[in-house]
Protein backbone atom coordinates (compact mmCIF):
# COMPACT_ATOMS: atom_id res chain seq x y z
CA UNK A 1 0.00 0.00 0.00
CA UNK A 2 1.59 3.56 -0.59
CA UNK A 3 1.80 5.20 2.57
CA UNK A 4 3.03 8.61 0.94
CA UNK A 5 0.67 11.24 2.17
CA UNK A 6 -0.61 14.49 -0.13
CA UNK A 7 -0.84 17.89 1.28
CA UNK A 8 -4.47 17.65 1.83
CA UNK A 9 -3.77 14.24 4.29
CA UNK A 10 -0.90 15.58 6.21
CA UNK A 11 -3.35 19.27 6.78
CA UNK A 12 -5.74 16.70 8.46
CA UNK A 13 -2.73 14.59 10.64
CA UNK A 14 -1.39 18.32 11.58
CA UNK A 15 -5.39 19.80 12.34
CA UNK A 16 -6.22 16.15 14.95
CA UNK A 17 -2.93 16.87 16.53
CA UNK A 18 -3.45 20.57 16.98
CA UNK A 19 -7.55 19.64 18.22
CA UNK A 20 -6.44 17.16 20.12
CA UNK A 21 -3.29 18.80 22.43
CA UNK A 22 -5.33 21.86 22.55
CA UNK A 23 -8.22 19.55 23.96
CA UNK A 24 -6.23 17.99 26.95
CA UNK A 25 -4.47 21.29 27.92
CA UNK A 26 -7.24 23.20 27.89
CA UNK A 27 -8.87 20.43 30.09
CA UNK A 28 -5.94 19.83 32.04
CA UNK A 29 -6.32 22.43 35.22
CA UNK A 30 -10.02 21.81 35.16
CA UNK A 31 -10.11 17.84 35.37
CA UNK A 32 -7.26 18.09 37.97
CA UNK A 33 -9.43 20.45 40.01
CA UNK A 34 -12.43 18.29 39.88
CA UNK A 35 -10.41 15.04 40.02
CA UNK A 36 -9.23 16.80 43.46
CA UNK A 37 -12.77 18.05 44.65
CA UNK A 38 -13.75 14.07 44.17
CA UNK A 39 -10.88 12.68 45.80
CA UNK A 40 -10.99 15.16 49.07
CA UNK A 41 -14.15 17.05 49.62
CA UNK A 42 -16.76 16.04 51.28
CA UNK A 43 -20.32 17.97 50.75
CA UNK A 44 -23.51 17.30 49.67
CA UNK A 45 -23.93 16.72 45.92
CA UNK A 46 -20.87 14.78 45.39
CA UNK A 47 -22.23 12.33 43.65
CA UNK A 48 -24.53 14.99 41.40
CA UNK A 49 -20.94 16.12 40.55
CA UNK A 50 -19.67 12.67 39.78
CA UNK A 51 -22.10 12.00 37.76
CA UNK A 52 -21.95 15.27 35.90
CA UNK A 53 -18.38 14.40 35.08
CA UNK A 54 -18.97 10.99 33.77
CA UNK A 55 -21.78 12.42 31.57
CA UNK A 56 -19.84 12.42 28.54
CA UNK A 57 -19.17 8.59 28.64
CA UNK A 58 -22.66 6.86 28.94
CA UNK A 59 -24.45 10.30 26.71
CA UNK A 60 -24.83 9.55 23.13
CA UNK A 61 -22.02 12.11 21.84
CA UNK A 62 -24.40 12.91 19.01
CA UNK A 63 -26.73 14.72 22.20
CA UNK A 64 -22.97 15.96 23.65
CA UNK A 65 -22.32 17.51 20.57
CA UNK A 66 -25.83 19.02 20.39
CA UNK A 67 -25.97 20.36 23.98
CA UNK A 68 -22.66 21.93 22.99
CA UNK A 69 -24.69 23.65 19.83
CA UNK A 70 -27.45 25.17 22.04
CA UNK A 71 -25.32 26.18 24.56
CA UNK A 72 -22.61 27.82 22.23
CA UNK A 73 -24.07 28.34 19.27
CA UNK A 74 -24.38 32.43 18.20
CA UNK A 75 -27.72 32.87 20.16
CA UNK A 76 -26.43 30.23 23.04
CA UNK A 77 -26.01 31.60 26.51
CA UNK A 78 -22.09 31.44 26.87
CA UNK A 79 -21.79 31.57 22.87
CA UNK A 80 -23.28 34.77 22.44
CA UNK A 81 -22.39 36.16 25.55
CA UNK A 82 -18.64 34.87 23.98
CA UNK A 83 -19.32 36.48 21.01
CA UNK A 84 -20.93 39.30 22.40
CA UNK A 85 -17.36 40.33 24.99
CA UNK A 86 -14.16 38.43 23.05
CA UNK A 87 -15.51 38.28 19.38
CA UNK A 88 -14.94 34.61 20.12
CA UNK A 89 -16.68 31.90 17.79
CA UNK A 90 -16.85 28.86 18.54
CA UNK A 91 -18.97 27.34 16.04
CA UNK A 92 -17.77 25.53 12.95
CA UNK A 93 -14.19 26.20 14.26
CA UNK A 94 -11.34 24.09 15.49
CA UNK A 95 -11.70 25.83 18.54
CA UNK A 96 -15.24 24.75 18.92
CA UNK A 97 -13.88 21.27 17.55
CA UNK A 98 -11.19 20.92 20.29
CA UNK A 99 -13.72 22.31 23.09
CA UNK A 100 -16.19 19.01 21.63
CA UNK A 101 -12.99 16.77 22.44
CA UNK A 102 -11.99 17.99 25.71
CA UNK A 103 -14.99 17.36 26.82
CA UNK A 104 -16.02 14.16 25.28
CA UNK A 105 -12.49 13.46 27.01
CA UNK A 106 -12.97 14.83 30.52
CA UNK A 107 -14.07 11.73 32.34
CA UNK A 108 -11.50 9.75 31.15
CA UNK A 109 -8.89 12.16 32.76
CA UNK A 110 -10.63 13.22 36.04
CA UNK A 111 -11.10 8.90 36.38
CA UNK A 112 -7.31 8.70 36.37
CA UNK A 113 -6.07 11.90 38.25
CA UNK A 114 -8.71 10.65 40.90
CA UNK A 115 -6.97 7.52 41.09
CA UNK A 116 -3.43 8.65 41.78
CA UNK A 117 -5.08 11.83 44.28
CA UNK A 118 -6.55 9.18 46.18
CA UNK A 119 -3.31 7.20 45.84
CA UNK A 120 -1.21 9.92 47.78
CA UNK A 121 -0.30 8.93 51.42
CA UNK A 122 -2.31 11.39 53.85
CA UNK A 123 0.33 10.35 55.90
CA UNK A 124 3.07 12.35 54.53
CA UNK A 125 1.45 15.50 54.11
CA UNK A 126 0.73 14.98 58.15
CA UNK A 127 4.52 14.53 58.17
CA UNK A 128 5.02 17.73 56.43
CA UNK A 129 2.58 19.54 58.30
CA UNK A 130 4.19 18.85 61.95
CA UNK A 131 7.63 20.17 59.70
CA UNK A 132 5.75 23.69 59.40
CA UNK A 133 4.96 23.80 55.73
CA UNK A 134 1.72 25.38 54.94
CA UNK A 135 -0.94 23.89 53.12
CA UNK A 136 0.01 25.80 49.57
CA UNK A 137 3.81 23.81 50.19
CA UNK A 138 2.31 20.89 51.00
CA UNK A 139 0.23 20.68 48.24
CA UNK A 140 3.12 21.85 45.77
CA UNK A 141 5.91 19.70 47.04
CA UNK A 142 4.15 16.49 48.07
CA UNK A 143 0.60 15.83 46.77
CA UNK A 144 1.47 17.57 43.40
CA UNK A 145 4.48 15.29 42.54
CA UNK A 146 3.42 12.47 44.15
CA UNK A 147 0.44 12.57 41.98
CA UNK A 148 2.13 13.73 38.99
CA UNK A 149 2.39 10.44 37.02
CA UNK A 150 -1.02 10.01 37.39
CA UNK A 151 -1.67 13.67 36.33
CA UNK A 152 0.06 12.71 33.02
CA UNK A 153 -1.54 9.44 32.46
CA UNK A 154 -4.66 10.69 32.49
CA UNK A 155 -3.53 14.22 30.24
CA UNK A 156 -2.42 11.22 27.83
CA UNK A 157 -5.37 9.43 28.30
CA UNK A 158 -7.93 12.62 27.12
CA UNK A 159 -5.22 12.88 24.19
CA UNK A 160 -5.68 9.62 22.70
CA UNK A 161 -9.81 10.27 23.60
CA UNK A 162 -9.12 13.67 21.75
CA UNK A 163 -7.99 12.35 18.43
CA UNK A 164 -10.59 9.62 18.46
CA UNK A 165 -13.43 11.95 19.16
CA UNK A 166 -16.50 12.16 15.70
CA UNK A 167 -19.80 11.97 17.12
CA UNK A 168 -19.57 15.65 19.22
CA UNK A 169 -17.77 17.28 16.95
CA UNK A 170 -19.14 16.88 13.38
CA UNK A 171 -23.21 17.62 15.32
CA UNK A 172 -21.28 20.71 17.21
CA UNK A 173 -19.02 22.02 14.18
CA UNK A 174 -19.97 19.98 11.04
CA UNK A 175 -17.08 18.70 8.39
CA UNK A 176 -15.10 21.72 7.20
CA UNK A 177 -12.00 21.26 5.31
CA UNK A 178 -8.97 22.66 6.77
CA UNK A 179 -10.76 24.00 9.99
CA UNK A 180 -12.66 20.78 11.38
CA UNK A 181 -12.17 17.70 9.26
CA UNK A 182 -9.97 15.96 11.91
CA UNK A 183 -9.01 12.40 11.21
CA UNK A 184 -12.46 10.49 12.02
CA UNK A 185 -14.56 12.96 9.82
CA UNK A 186 -12.09 13.03 7.40
CA UNK A 187 -12.07 9.08 7.49
CA UNK A 188 -16.00 9.15 7.26
CA UNK A 189 -16.12 11.51 4.45
CA UNK A 190 -13.43 9.46 2.59
CA UNK A 191 -16.05 6.80 2.45
CA UNK A 192 -18.65 8.79 1.22
CA UNK A 193 -16.49 9.03 -1.89
CA UNK A 194 -16.02 6.33 -4.24
CA UNK A 195 -12.33 5.42 -5.13
CA UNK A 196 -10.97 7.09 -2.16
CA UNK A 197 -10.26 3.33 -0.41
CA UNK A 198 -6.55 3.95 0.12
CA UNK A 199 -6.77 7.01 1.80
CA UNK A 200 -9.07 5.54 4.10
CA UNK A 201 -6.61 2.74 4.73
CA UNK A 202 -4.04 5.12 5.28
CA UNK A 203 -5.97 7.76 7.98
CA UNK A 204 -6.75 4.28 9.64
CA UNK A 205 -3.58 3.17 10.24
CA UNK A 206 -2.15 6.69 11.14
CA UNK A 207 -5.06 6.67 13.50
CA UNK A 208 -4.61 3.48 15.34
CA UNK A 209 -0.83 4.65 15.57
CA UNK A 210 -1.70 7.69 17.12
CA UNK A 211 -3.99 6.62 20.03
CA UNK A 212 -1.78 3.41 20.41
CA UNK A 213 1.18 5.97 21.38
CA UNK A 214 -0.54 7.84 23.81
CA UNK A 215 -2.25 4.74 25.10
CA UNK A 216 1.23 2.91 25.65
CA UNK A 217 2.55 6.27 27.39
CA UNK A 218 -0.78 6.46 29.35
CA UNK A 219 -0.35 2.68 30.82
CA UNK A 220 3.92 3.21 31.21
CA UNK A 221 2.96 6.23 33.55
CA UNK A 222 0.58 4.48 35.38
CA UNK A 223 2.83 1.17 36.35
CA UNK A 224 4.81 4.13 37.54
CA UNK A 225 2.31 5.14 39.94
CA UNK A 226 1.73 1.78 41.16
CA UNK A 227 5.26 0.40 41.16
CA UNK A 228 6.18 3.10 43.35
CA UNK A 229 3.26 2.29 45.49
CA UNK A 230 2.76 6.11 45.69
CA UNK B 1 6.88 22.63 82.93
CA UNK B 2 8.09 20.63 79.95
CA UNK B 3 4.91 18.58 79.14
CA UNK B 4 1.84 19.37 80.96
CA UNK B 5 -1.22 17.22 79.20
CA UNK B 6 -4.66 16.41 80.42
CA UNK B 7 -6.41 14.95 77.81
CA UNK B 8 -9.50 12.91 76.84
CA UNK B 9 -10.56 11.74 73.37
CA UNK B 10 -13.14 8.75 72.59
CA UNK B 11 -11.69 6.80 69.22
CA UNK B 12 -14.90 4.87 68.37
CA UNK B 13 -15.21 2.46 71.20
CA UNK B 14 -12.23 3.18 72.79
CA UNK B 15 -11.78 5.98 75.64
CA UNK B 16 -8.36 7.10 75.64
CA UNK B 17 -6.75 9.61 78.71
CA UNK B 18 -3.75 11.06 79.47
CA UNK B 19 -2.71 13.07 82.54
CA UNK B 20 0.97 14.30 83.07
CA UNK B 21 2.23 17.23 84.53
CA UNK B 22 6.11 16.86 84.31
CA UNK B 23 9.94 18.55 84.14
CA UNK B 24 10.92 14.90 83.43
CA UNK B 25 13.49 15.30 79.96
CA UNK B 26 12.43 12.12 78.46
CA UNK B 27 8.78 11.16 80.05
CA UNK B 28 8.51 7.41 78.37
CA UNK B 29 4.48 6.46 77.44
CA UNK B 30 3.96 2.24 78.22
CA UNK B 31 0.91 0.27 77.42
CA UNK B 32 0.00 -2.66 75.38
CA UNK B 33 -0.85 -1.75 71.65
CA UNK B 34 -4.37 -0.28 71.72
CA UNK B 35 -4.05 1.78 74.76
CA UNK B 36 -3.63 5.08 72.52
CA UNK B 37 0.00 5.93 73.07
CA UNK B 38 0.23 7.40 69.22
CA UNK B 39 -2.93 8.87 69.53
CA UNK B 40 -1.64 10.74 72.75
CA UNK B 41 1.50 11.91 70.58
CA UNK B 42 -0.96 12.90 67.75
CA UNK B 43 -3.02 15.28 69.70
CA UNK B 44 0.44 16.62 70.81
CA UNK B 45 1.37 17.44 67.13
CA UNK B 46 -2.17 18.66 66.48
CA UNK B 47 -2.84 16.02 63.84
CA UNK B 48 -5.98 14.88 66.54
CA UNK B 49 -7.88 16.89 68.31
CA UNK B 50 -8.88 15.81 71.33
CA UNK B 51 -12.29 15.71 72.82
CA UNK B 52 -11.51 17.48 76.17
CA UNK B 53 -8.32 18.75 77.94
CA UNK B 54 -5.21 21.27 77.93
CA UNK B 55 -1.58 20.45 76.16
CA UNK B 56 0.92 22.95 76.88
CA UNK B 57 4.51 22.01 76.23
CA UNK B 58 7.65 24.23 77.86
CA UNK B 59 5.11 26.90 78.90
CA UNK B 60 3.43 27.40 75.97
CA UNK B 61 -0.54 26.64 75.66
CA UNK B 62 -1.31 24.53 71.99
CA UNK B 63 -4.15 23.61 72.57
CA UNK B 64 -7.14 24.26 75.18
CA UNK B 65 -10.56 23.42 74.78
CA UNK B 66 -11.97 25.81 77.22
CA UNK B 67 -10.54 28.42 76.08
CA UNK B 68 -10.92 27.81 72.34
CA UNK B 69 -6.90 27.49 71.83
CA UNK B 70 -5.74 24.97 69.25
CA UNK B 71 -2.69 25.47 67.25
CA UNK B 72 -2.44 23.98 63.90
CA UNK B 73 0.72 21.31 63.81
CA UNK B 74 2.97 23.96 61.62
CA UNK B 75 3.04 26.21 64.31
CA UNK B 76 3.30 23.82 67.20
CA UNK B 77 7.04 23.32 66.33
CA UNK B 78 6.95 19.42 67.21
CA UNK B 79 9.83 17.36 65.92
CA UNK B 80 8.35 14.15 65.41
CA UNK B 81 9.85 11.08 64.67
CA UNK B 82 6.48 8.68 63.34
CA UNK B 83 6.84 5.08 63.55
CA UNK B 84 6.93 4.34 59.93
CA UNK B 85 9.47 7.37 59.67
CA UNK B 86 7.30 9.23 56.87
CA UNK B 87 10.41 10.19 54.66
CA UNK B 88 9.30 12.14 51.77
CA UNK B 89 9.40 9.12 49.08
CA UNK B 90 10.41 11.19 46.26
CA UNK B 91 12.82 13.77 47.55
CA UNK B 92 16.61 12.79 48.22
CA UNK B 93 17.89 12.90 51.94
CA UNK B 94 19.45 15.55 51.42
CA UNK B 95 15.72 17.89 50.48
CA UNK B 96 14.40 15.80 53.21
CA UNK B 97 16.36 17.11 55.83
CA UNK B 98 16.17 20.41 54.95
CA UNK B 99 12.66 20.40 54.43
CA UNK B 100 11.31 21.86 57.48
CA UNK B 101 14.35 24.37 58.23
CA UNK B 102 13.39 26.73 60.12
CA UNK B 103 15.51 30.42 60.32
CA UNK B 104 16.62 30.74 63.68
CA UNK B 105 17.23 26.58 64.46
CA UNK B 106 20.17 26.20 66.33
CA UNK B 107 21.23 23.31 64.51
CA UNK B 108 23.06 24.11 61.64
CA UNK B 109 22.82 20.86 58.99
CA UNK B 110 26.79 19.74 59.30
CA UNK B 111 26.16 19.59 63.19
CA UNK B 112 22.92 17.46 62.26
CA UNK B 113 25.34 15.12 59.44
CA UNK B 114 28.00 14.64 62.04
CA UNK B 115 25.75 13.90 64.94
CA UNK B 116 23.95 11.03 62.86
CA UNK B 117 26.93 9.99 61.18
CA UNK B 118 24.55 10.22 57.96
CA UNK B 119 26.66 12.94 55.86
CA UNK B 120 27.37 10.29 53.20
CA UNK B 121 23.73 9.02 52.51
CA UNK B 122 22.55 13.21 51.47
CA UNK B 123 22.00 11.87 47.41
CA UNK B 124 20.35 8.62 48.04
CA UNK B 125 16.70 7.83 47.53
CA UNK B 126 14.65 6.80 51.00
CA UNK B 127 13.75 3.63 49.02
CA UNK B 128 17.69 2.83 49.10
CA UNK B 129 17.98 3.27 52.95
CA UNK B 130 18.54 0.65 55.45
CA UNK B 131 16.15 0.76 58.22
CA UNK B 132 18.72 2.07 60.61
CA UNK B 133 19.88 4.98 58.15
CA UNK B 134 16.34 5.84 57.35
CA UNK B 135 15.71 6.01 61.27
CA UNK B 136 18.21 8.46 61.31
CA UNK B 137 17.26 10.10 58.22
CA UNK B 138 14.29 10.65 60.08
CA UNK B 139 15.34 12.17 63.77
CA UNK B 140 17.66 14.64 61.24
CA UNK B 141 14.72 15.53 59.51
CA UNK B 142 12.96 16.93 63.17
CA UNK B 143 15.81 18.48 64.58
CA UNK B 144 16.74 20.39 61.76
CA UNK B 145 13.22 21.65 61.64
CA UNK B 146 13.72 23.68 64.76
CA UNK B 147 11.39 21.99 67.17
CA UNK B 148 10.60 23.12 71.15
CA UNK B 149 10.20 19.52 71.88
CA UNK B 150 10.64 15.81 70.53
CA UNK B 151 7.78 13.06 69.93
CA UNK B 152 9.33 9.52 69.64
CA UNK B 153 6.75 6.91 68.34
CA UNK B 154 8.59 3.27 69.53
CA UNK B 155 11.92 4.50 67.51
CA UNK B 156 13.46 0.82 68.14
CA UNK B 157 10.63 -1.66 67.19
CA UNK B 158 11.76 -1.85 63.67
CA UNK B 159 14.73 -2.60 64.20
CA UNK B 160 16.70 -5.88 64.70
CA UNK B 161 19.24 -5.82 67.61
CA UNK B 162 22.40 -4.27 66.07
CA UNK B 163 20.48 -1.44 64.41
CA UNK B 164 19.25 -0.77 68.05
CA UNK B 165 22.09 -0.75 69.97
CA UNK B 166 23.04 2.02 66.78
CA UNK B 167 19.87 4.38 67.08
CA UNK B 168 19.91 3.41 70.88
CA UNK B 169 23.15 5.83 72.01
CA UNK B 170 22.12 8.93 69.21
CA UNK B 171 18.81 9.03 71.80
CA UNK B 172 20.37 8.83 74.56
CA UNK B 173 22.37 12.19 73.67
CA UNK B 174 19.46 13.54 71.71
CA UNK B 175 18.33 13.73 75.01
CA UNK B 176 21.50 14.61 77.28
CA UNK B 177 22.63 17.39 75.21
CA UNK B 178 19.58 19.21 72.68
CA UNK B 179 17.86 20.40 75.99
CA UNK B 180 14.79 19.49 74.21
CA UNK B 181 11.67 17.78 76.25
CA UNK B 182 10.83 14.34 74.72
CA UNK B 183 7.80 12.38 74.99
CA UNK B 184 8.69 8.56 74.00
CA UNK B 185 6.42 5.62 73.27
CA UNK B 186 7.52 2.56 73.66
CA UNK B 187 6.00 -0.87 74.47
CA UNK B 188 9.14 -2.04 76.22
CA UNK B 189 9.04 -1.37 79.77
CA UNK B 190 13.15 -2.09 79.70
CA UNK B 191 13.77 0.53 76.96
CA UNK B 192 11.37 2.77 78.74
CA UNK B 193 13.13 2.24 82.37
CA UNK B 194 16.96 2.52 80.39
CA UNK B 195 15.75 6.16 79.04
CA UNK B 196 13.39 7.62 80.49
CA UNK B 197 12.93 10.04 83.83
CA UNK B 198 9.52 9.43 84.36
CA UNK B 199 6.83 6.37 82.98
CA UNK B 200 3.65 6.88 82.58
CA UNK B 201 1.91 3.58 81.92
CA UNK B 202 -1.39 4.35 80.56
CA UNK B 203 -3.40 1.15 80.60
CA UNK B 204 -3.58 2.67 84.32
CA UNK B 205 -6.43 4.53 84.63
CA UNK B 206 -5.51 7.91 83.72
CA UNK B 207 -9.07 9.49 84.39
CA UNK B 208 -8.40 11.76 87.31
CA UNK B 209 -8.27 15.32 86.26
Amino acid sequence: MDMSLSPEEWSVIGLSLKVSLVAMAAMLPFAFALAWILARWRFPGKLLLDAFVHLPLVVPPVVTGWLLLILFGANGPIGGWLERWFGITLLFRWTGAALAAAIMAMPLMVRAMRLSIEAIDARLEQAAATLGASRTRIFLSVSLPLSLPGILAGSMLGFARSIGEFGATITFVSDIPGETRTLPIAIYAALQRPGAEAMVSRFAIISILLSLGALLVSELLARRVSHHGL
Amino acid sequence: MAFDIAVRHRLGEREIALTCRSDARLIALIGPSGVGKTSILNMVAGLLTPDEGHIAVEGETLFDRASGVNLPPAQRHAGYLFQDLRLFPHMRVQANLLYGRRPGGALALADVLSFLGIGHLLHRLPATLSGGEAQRVAIGRALLSAPRFLLMDEPLSGLDRARRDEILPVIERLRDEMALPILYVTHDIREAERLADRIIDMSVDQAEW
